[in-house]
């Protein structure tokens, strides 16, 4: 779960992370007030939405699909800049190299005082799947896309493995402000950012926090110009106000819906939909259409233990999508009873007037009742006995070449 | 023989009072595995009612390992719960024993609970984790066997194929496959979708290596972080024995988690390419579609002069 810059930066705030006085609005009334209010010379006005990029991107029209503005984040230097700037960005579309080019709507601004910048940096922390630990990345090159830097300079991309048992330790603090050739104050106040910010971390439950740019000012403080916040979903029933803070609208409607009812689905570009159990399957599944000259219209893991109203739900998310020529049903049985699905695959297409061809492959528990209750259906069921031949058999009917 | 756990291996089960653990725990002692009983804390002393038998439940896992002599224990705790139980089990068997198999089965439990867990066990040299959020682990046997979480059994029949796997329902494909070519399973692994995990590829690898009954491995891998290339490369210097292989997630988009919290291909590392690329360097035989595994694997066999039709 991903979370805007200036939320992040109240957790900041509120857990001894420095950052720089800034205002969230939501209107350009709002934004002047906030310029007004900080009394800084130069202000950043900085658009809000759940991707990185912004400062590079561009802003375009939802109505005419006209370029307003380059640069999602601009730097106002009197009132009326922060009036065009806030008046360019709220409401409109937002496209960055992480949006796609369908962008997204900015309905938040962040309106952040000015401040002297000696150097910028990269602090970053995540969990490092292979060393099972969390992993501290830190550059002086800061500002930067950081997978270049991984790519081309990795010596200037220091690293720290949190030993689970022992903590941060002081020596590994010490170490990466050395690194980054800091000292004196800078390096004292890097050392009491760092502490907080992994103490953060591991209270809220972090996936990744990514602080690009991170900047000693002038005076030797060091500051987090960004904040790129997510939490782990799993921990979610430890975090009660994570659901204040979720902005929904940067998030899928029907993946959220599809999540309510214990489904797993992700929407994506083709025509034939999937209805499978298991992740693993479920990806597979779709790597077949492909291979077999078709387009999967979704991802849609049902689960380990679907009953007869959830498999109706999955048919109804997956119709929702008007791309959908076709839908190919694949699950091997092992909990779940291949006769249980087939009922439910019966319901669902009686109940919402299926007009798609269909093709079920099942497989495991109870295959036999479950593929005779298919063949004793009226219904327009195309029956299939593996993976392949399902796939093949969807991409013919939807008039496709194999 | 098959790995870490034999096939009349005596199990736990952690959560039995709980409505996943006791169904699952009749389903496996269904099976044949040798269940001695089950721990939920607060209900030590009662019993529960499997295939018609009682079983007894402890209150800790010290008291039932110590009780039953218990070489594995199988975990359906919640996930608030689960990071815990893992510790529990790892604890008891190291002090009590010295070695046992913590299985878990758990889906969605936090990372850095398991970033915590998993640095735990891994200081009890004895102690093997396999998940959590997997199918867990079965060595067919002849006539029963020791089935260790949520497959279903009668798919399987004992015989030479090791398997490894991060996914569920994949893992069955597979061993369906194994069958449609008259192949058994020495013993199958879930080694779970999660990012931070117990027992890995190579692990798993380097016992079927060891295992006089595993003759061939099909190793089935997903999108996300390089376990894949690591275990291939590895594999490479290290095995002798043939490997087929399948990787999941060709068609996911980056940046979108594909159900397994671990299935997410962030930055542009971790896509199927990469991984379907470091299997055939390393000369393990791919399969591009699961339904081909079966056919891939009996061209590896007939190569490796271990079938002859």
């Amino acid at each position: 779960m991903n979370i805007h810059e200036y939320q992040g930066k109240a957790l900041f705030k509120a857990n001894g992370v420095k950052v720089l006085d800034g205002v969230h609005c939501t209107s350009v009334d709002e934004a002047l007030s906030a310029y007004d209010s900080l009394n800084s010379k130069v202000v950043a006005v900085k658009s809000q939405i759940h991707a990185g990029g912004r400062g590079k991107g561009n802003l375009y029209c939802p109505n005419t699909g006209d370029l307003l503005m380059e640069g999602g984040v601009k730097i106002a230097f009197s009132r009326d800049d922060v009036e065009t700037y806030a008046t360019n960005i709220l409401g409109h579309i937002l496209v960055t190299k992480q949006t796609g080019e369908e962008g997204k709507i900015v309905n938040h601004l962040y309106v952040e005082s000015g401040c002297d910048i000696a150097h910028e940096y990269y602090l970053a922390l995540l969990v490092d799947r292979e060393k099972k630990s969390v992993l501290i990345m830190a550059s002086t090159e800061g500002g930067m896309d950081i997978e270049e830097v991984a790519e081309e300079t990795p010596e200037l991309l220091h690293k720290v493995n949190v030993d689970p048992n022992a903590g941060l330790m002081g020596y590994q603090i010490r170490d990466l402000g050395l690194a980054l050739g800091l000292s004196g104050a800078a390096h004292k106040s890097f050392g009491k950012m760092l502490r907080s910010l992994y103490a953060l971390f591991v209270k809220e439950d972090c996936a990744m926090v990514e602080i690009n740019p991170l900047v000693r000012t002038g005076g030797d403080e060091m500051v987090a110009l960004d904040a790129k916040v997510s939490f782990d979903e799993n921990a979610e029933f430890r975090h009660k106000d994570w659901d204040e803070i979720r902005d929904l609208s940067e998030e899928e409607d029907v993946e959220i819906r599809a999540k309510e009812t214990g489904l797993s689905y992700v929407k994506l570009d083709g025509n034939i939909g999937c209805l499978v159990n298991g992740a693993g399957l479920a990806m597979a599944t779709m790597d077949v259409i492909k291979l077999y000259g078709g387009e999967p219209a979704n991802f849609l893991d049902v689960g380990g233990g679907a009953n007869e109203e959830q498999v109706k739900t999955a048919f109804s998310i997956i119709l929702e999508d008007p791309n959908v020529k076709g839908i190919l049903v694949n699950i091997f049985g092992g909990i779940m009873r291949c006769d249980i699905i087939a009922r439910g695959v019966i319901a669902a297409t009686e109940a919402l007037d299926l007009n798609v061809p269909l093709v079920v492959r099942l497989a495991g528990t109870n295959v036999d009742e479950g593929k005779a209750i298919l063949a004793a259906s009226t219904l327009n069921i195309h029956p299939a006995d593996d993976l392949a031949e399902g796939a093949q058999k969807i991409v013919q009917l939807i008039g496709g070449e194999i | 023989m098959g790995i870490w756990i034999e096939e009349n291996a005596k199990v736990l089960v952690q959560g039995i009072t709980g409505k996943q653990g006791m169904f699952h725990a009749d389903k496996m002692v269904e099976y044949g595995t040798n269940i001695v009983g089950g721990c939920t804390p607060g209900k030590g002393g009662q019993t529960v009612e499997l295939q018609g038998k009682p079983y007894p439940v402890w209150n800790s896992m010290f008291e039932a390992i110590e009780a039953t002599d218990a070489d594995a224990t199988v975990i359906y705790v919640p996930p608030p719960f689960a990071g815990e139980a893992i510790m529990e089990a790892a604890d008891a068997f190291d002090q009590v024993k010295g070695e046992g198999v913590v299985v878990c089965i758990t889906e969605g439990i936090p990372t850095l609970d398991m970033v915590k867990a998993v640095a735990f066990v891994e200081n009890r040299p004895g102690v093997r984790l396999i998940g959590p959020n997997c199918p867990g682990i079965i060595t067919p046997g002849d006539g029963g066997g020791a089935k260790i979480g949520i497959m279903p059994g009668h798919i399987h029949a004992k015989g030479r194929i090791g398997i490894v796997s991060k996914s569920g329902t994949l893992t069955y494909e597979a061993v369906a496959q194994t069958m449609s070519i008259g192949e058994g399973q020495s013993t199958c692994v879930g080694i779970g979708g999660d990012p931070v995990n117990g027992t890995g590829f190579i692990d798993c690898l380097a016992a079927f290596e060891a295992d006089s009954q595993t003759e061939a491995i099909v190793m089935i891998g997903e999108i996300g972080g390089n376990a894949e290339q690591e275990a291939a490369a590895w594999a490479k210097e290290n095995v002798t024995k043939p490997i087929v292989g399948f990787v999941a997630g060709a068609t996911a988009p980056p940046g979108k988690r594909m159900g397994h919290a671990g299935a997410i291909i962030s930055g542009g590392k971790g896509t199927a390419e990469e991984k379907f690329e470091a299997f055939e360097a390393a000369g393990i035989a791919c399969a591009k579609d699961p339904s081909e595994l079966g056919a891939v694997l009996l061209e590896a066999l007939k190569k490796a002069g271990l079938r002859n039709e």
